[in-house]
């Protein structure tokens, strides 16, 4: 290993391109907690946001008025108005109001946007469910039920597995998103990808040669999650049906 | 042929539906006996599919009684009582409404299994055996996407049948097809009527409804406007409106 530290130490005297992440002990360390805090928000969001798509768009063909104004508030706020506004509303607003007995924050910065970035894609996911749940012909449902099918047996077997092949298309380019906006956390102090390449750059002065890094690091992480999502689409796809 | 003074098995009296403002059964009445075979008839838009929905308690009706065996379908309010019901009588549709994300098997085997409970091995060996009987044995792991609209509709019948049921409603359900087609699932309902299943078809395929019928309804505006045997209704309709409705069709 210690060859390739070696090797990077070289290229950076011979051309000029800095790459301390690799033979600095301590931004190499740094980059790589910056770089699984970022794995780790997105595989959170991306959770959690999924959870908050079902559930919402559940709610949302329920028979609960008041919870559907509520669902579809929440998507409004959501989808209207920037995610970063969102983030610091989450920590400047809410979080000034929660303190801990100590005065110290109660929720801490990474734990914000964890809640704001899963609100923010949950309410695209919302739509998305929804949107596939209302795709499945009402004639199949009907088809269900006439076989004796309760309502959340004809849900479970039959409307979601379909609504799920119908939406996945329109779900993957939102977690794609997601991934992307996982960057913005860089504003509440999230050390996160971003964030810590901006440290080592005003350190080492090597803007060009992070922001390279940065790019080729996004394009990996984001074409693993969309290669996983394809593999997935295959494996669940059904001769004659849709997509 | 059903015996004459057996009670019907499924019994309509002065049956009222209406969606809003617009009354879609205006007071329908008539019986089914056991085994016997009843061709609904008529226009576009006189309820026949709201006719049938109604039997199988998809849609409540406003007011009458409709009774299928010992069920008062319009009196059913527990789930249990509903599939209670479905165990009874059983719907096939013009589109098949087939589940597309499950093969043939799949499709047949589910409601046992799900719906009555019943084990997983003995509701194979069964569907097994009425895909064959459908002709569909060799299409078991087919999806649908992959089968014709005339194997489409034969699953979707070895599906109901999966519930074995006593009646069977079936609704236009060779209207979707090309008349070679139509051949082969008219062959497995024929089949049906003579193992003595008692079956109420929507149907156009006159020929059919005057080979098997015992009775044929024809419905305009809610009603029942004419009833009888097919050869009386076909060769002498009585009202005018049912001799105007014959001469487009036939
Ligand atoms: N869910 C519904 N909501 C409102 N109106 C409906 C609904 N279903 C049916 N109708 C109306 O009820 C009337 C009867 O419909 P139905 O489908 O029973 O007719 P049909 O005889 O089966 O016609 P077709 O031969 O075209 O299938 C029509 O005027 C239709 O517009
Ligand atoms: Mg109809």
């Amino acid at each position: 290993m210690q060859l390739v530290w070696d090797w990077f130490r070289w290229l950076n005297e011979s051309t000029g391109i800095n790459l301390t992440i690799f033979y600095d002990q301590f931004d190499r360390s740094r980059f790589a907690s910056g770089f699984l805090m970022t794995v780790k928000l997105s595989v959170i969001c991306i959770v959690s946001s999924v959870v908050i798509g079902v559930v919402g768009a559940w709610i949302q063909g329920s028979r609960l008025r008041v919870a559907r104004t509520i669902v579809h508030w929440y998507i409004q706020a959501f989808r209207n108005t920037p995610p970063l506004v969102q983030l610091y509303f989450f920590y400047f607003g809410l979080g000034s109001l929660l303190k801990a007995a100590g005065g110290g924050p109660l929720i801490t910065n990474v734990t914000w946007a964890i809640v704001s970035l899963s609100f923010f894609a949950g309410a695209f996911n919302v739509e998305i469910f929804r949107s596939g749940i209302e795709a499945v012909p009402r004639t199949t449902l009907e088809a269900a039920e006439s076989l004796g099918f309760s309502r959340a047996q004809a849900y479970l077997r039959i409307v979601l597995p379909l609504a799920f092949r119908i939406s996945l298309p329109a779900l993957n380019n939102n977690l794609v998103n997601l991934v992307k906006t996982t960057t913005l956390a860089y504003a509440i102090a999230v050390p996160e990808m971003l964030y810590v390449s901006s440290q080592i750059w005003s350190d080492e002065l090597n803007v060009p040669v992070m922001m390279n890094v940065l790019l080729i690091c996004y394009f990996v992480l984001v074409g693993i999650l969309v290669y996983l999502m394809h593999r997935w689409e295959r494996a669940i796809r059904v001769p004659g049906f849709g997509i | 042929m059903p015996e004459a003074n057996s009670e019907p098995i499924v019994a309509l009296r002065d049956v009222h539906q209406s969606f809003g403002d617009v009354e879609v059964l205006k007071g329908v009445s008539f019986g089914v006996a056991k085994g016997g075979v009843v061709c609904i008839i008529g226009p576009s838009g006189s309820g026949k599919s709201t006719l049938l929905r109604c039997i199988n308690g998809l849609v409540p009706i406003k007011s009458g009684s409709i009774r299928v065996a010992d069920f008062e379908v319009h009196n059913l309010h527990t789930d249990q009582e509903k599939i209670a019901l479905r165990k009874e009588v059983s719907m096939v549709f013009q589109q098949y409404n087939l589940f597309p994300h499950k093969t043939a098997l799949e499709n047949v085997m589910m409601a046992p299994i799900y719906v009555l409970k019943e084990d997983p091995k003995e509701v194979r060996e069964r569907a097994i055996a009425l895909l064959t009987k459908v002709g569909l044995a060799a299409k078991q792991d087919a999806y649908p996407g992959e089968l014709s609209g005339g194997q489409q509709q034969r699953v979707a019948i070895a599906r109901s049948l999966a519930m074995r049921p006593e009646v069977m409603l079936f609704d236009e359900v060779t209207a979707a097809l090309d008349p070679e087609t139509v051949k082969e699932v008219l062959n497995t309902i024929r089949e049906l009527a003579r193992e003595g299943m008692t079956c109420i078809l929507v149907t156009h395929e006159m020929r059919f409804a005057r080979e098997l019928a015992d009775e044929v309804l024809f419905t305009d505006g809610g009603t029942i406007v004419e009833s009888g045997r097919p050869a009386e209704l076909f060769d002498h309709p009585r009202k005018d409106r049912t001799r105007a409705f014959l001469s487009q069709i036939l």
